[in-house]
């Protein structure tokens, strides 16, 4: 089934001039197995269309199960002189609590604050 | 073991202040830390000190914060670090010293770090990181450059026995990482030690942004009492693991989540995050939630730090003009749009000269821009807001002019919002570039109360 990732990881955004650095953290680690297979860094930035108009670099954390992306591109030339009115990007990185991961039908268990097929 | 209790005293310069003033009260702290600068923060104050030769220099709710927490701290011992010198960390040591006269303190001593500023040794630089452009070409534009300085200068103000440190620029994680070589001796060679405690300051330094601020999302991520947030603690031993817990009878709490958000936040890469003391290795953390709320930390290892030192260089980069106004109820996203068409044609019939016009729709795209779904739900209000970056005041101005025009010119039923602050402002860029180390030169005063 597909499932929106709000269900499956958490997110943070942070700057540094003109990169937003994008946080997903898994909630759990066999949920961390999926997104490290589907939300590539390809994926990432094509999800994003746009509003990442450079690189998109992956960096996987096995640890605390958490994949941070570096975008570079993503704050209309730096946070002083974007045209944003979210000119740091600190809402940025809700957008991919909406990517559709496919998650297998016996791990809906895994699922957070899951009721119904999204 | 030998043990030392850190609170952070606020995040940022805007950050709320109450917090702080419990902590110094009732924290037991040995130390507190007060992160205040942004990366323009430096430059706008020299903006606003090239247009008001009296402005202060330094954090402009100095007061307020010492106001807040000197009385717990005298109380309590706790020595303070804070990086709220900005352009001025002489006259914000001064003030210090005032305020603790005012309370009848004797015996203190306030030490203030200078050397930091690199504006007259651009030469020293190396090229410009984001363009690989020369970094002595930036001519009258150039506002200041700083270098971010490490937690040496801070370890040493507080072994010549400095109740209270005043820093410009500084790394974050170093106004953390100070106190901890001072207490407890590490070396250069101390990667691991270091890392740690590096670590323990980044995860620190945005003080609620760990303790469930920044971090609410209902159904999803539940924080108690989120209005009522703490700031961190945090126990850390001379080994470098410590346990990071919030002040007791606070709102929030320090979880996994909130510990692994702020682990990586503004982190380029995690492997191998850069600091001037030690480029700290996220990737070898071990966390542990405990039975009281409180976060085990260890296991964060360190590798050698970098050659030379990361420099902020800001320069006037031209003014941002803009505004907003209102539409709402059935077709209000249709009329917005052809708002922006009309102001579009009236920018061209003006002659706007900019480098980048962008109007959005607040409630709809302004957000996330071209990552909004194709097939997101229509809203009932929408804001129309528009900016354009210009070269002049003049152009700038246009912008809100035009504005002014869609009031009786426009579409039907625009509402407007009034003026809630200027409509021009001035646009300090950042760039960034890396400096020899034995071209910055920090030095150490110590004012006696």
């Amino acid at each position: 089934m597909q499932v929106q990732l709000r269900h499956l990881a958490h997110v943070r955004s942070g700057d540094k001039g003109n990169t937003a650095l994008i946080s997903v953290i898994a909630y759990s680690e066999p949920l961390f197995e999926l997104l490290c297979e589907q939300l590539t860094p390809e994926a990432f930035k094509a999800h994003y269309r746009g509003a990442i108009t450079g690189e998109v670099t992956r960096h996987r954390l096995d640890n605390i199960g958490a994949l941070q992306f570096v975008c570079e591109g993503a704050l209309g030339g730096g946070v002083s002189r974007s045209l944003a009115m979210d000119n740091f990007g600190k809402a940025l990185c809700s957008a991919v609590l909406g990517f559709r991961v496919e998650v297998p039908e016996r791990m809906r268990n895994a699922l957070v604050n899951f009721q119904q097929p999204a | 073991m030998k043990t030392i209790r850190i609170g952070s005293g606020s995040a940022w310069m805007g950050d709320r202040v109450e917090p702080a003033r419990w902590s110094a009260e009732r924290g037991r702290l040995d130390y507190m830390c007060f992160e205040t600068m942004a990366e323009v923060t430096i430059s706008m104050a020299q903006v606003r000190k090239a247009e008001d030769p009296n402005a202060i220099g330094w954090d402009p709710y100095l007061d307020d914060r010492m106001e807040a927490v000197l009385p717990g701290c005298l109380k309590a011992g706790t020595r303070i670090v804070s990086n709220q010198g900005w352009v001025d960390p002489e006259g914000a040591a001064d003030r210090i010293r005032w305020h603790l006269r005012r309370l009848g303190a004797t015996g203190k001593k306030v030490a203030f770090v200078t050397g930091g500023v690199v504006t007259d040794r651009m030469d020293r630089c190396g090229p410009i990181l984001e363009t690989g452009a020369d970094p002595t070409g930036f001519g009258e534009a150039l506002l200041s450059a700083e270098a971010y300085l490490g937690a040496r200068p801070i370890a040493q103000a507080l072994a010549e026995g400095a109740d209270i440190v005043v820093t410009g620029r500084c790394a974050d994680p170093a106004l953390f990482l100070g106190p901890m070589l001072h207490e407890f001796g590490w070396t250069d060679d101390d990667l691991d030690r270091l890392g740690a405690g590096a670590a323990i300051g980044h995860l620190m330094e945005c003080a609620a942004q760990v303790t469930g601020g920044y971090f609410s999302d209902p159904g999803f991520k539940d924080v108690p009492e989120p209005w009522n947030l703490g700031f961190p603690i945090a126990d850390v031993t001379e080994d470098g693991a410590c346990v990071l817990g919030k002040l007791e009878g606070t709102g929030g709490g320090v979880t996994l989540a909130s510990v692994k958000e702020q682990m990586l936040y503004e982190v380029h890469d995690p492997h191998a995050y850069a600091t001037p003391d030690v480029v700290v290795d996220f990737s070898t953390a071990k966390l542990t939630q405990l039975n009281d709320g409180r976060v085990r930390i260890e296991g964060v290892s360190g590798k050698p730090r970098p050659e030379r030192l990361k420099v902020s260089i800001g320069c006037r980069e031209g003014y941002i003009g803009e505004d907003m106004f209102l539409y709402a109820g059935p077709g209000a996203l249709d009329r917005a749009k052809l708002a922006k068409r009309i102001l579009e044609e009236r920018f061209r019939i003006v002659g706007l000269k900019a480098d980048e016009v962008r109007i959005d729709f607040v409630g709809y795209n302004a957000v996330h821009g071209d990552a909004t779904p194709a097939d997101a739900p229509e809203p009932y209000e929408v804001a129309v807001r528009v900016a354009a970056r210009t070269q002049t005041y003049a152009e700038a101005f246009k912008v809100g002019r035009e504005v002014d025009g869609m009031a009786v010119s426009g579409v039907a039923m625009t509402g407007k919002r009034g003026g809630h602050r200027q409509r021009v402002r001035e646009v300090v860029g950042v760039w960034s570039a890396l400096i020899d180390r034995d071209a910055v030169a920090p030095e150490i005063t110590i004012l006696e109360v």
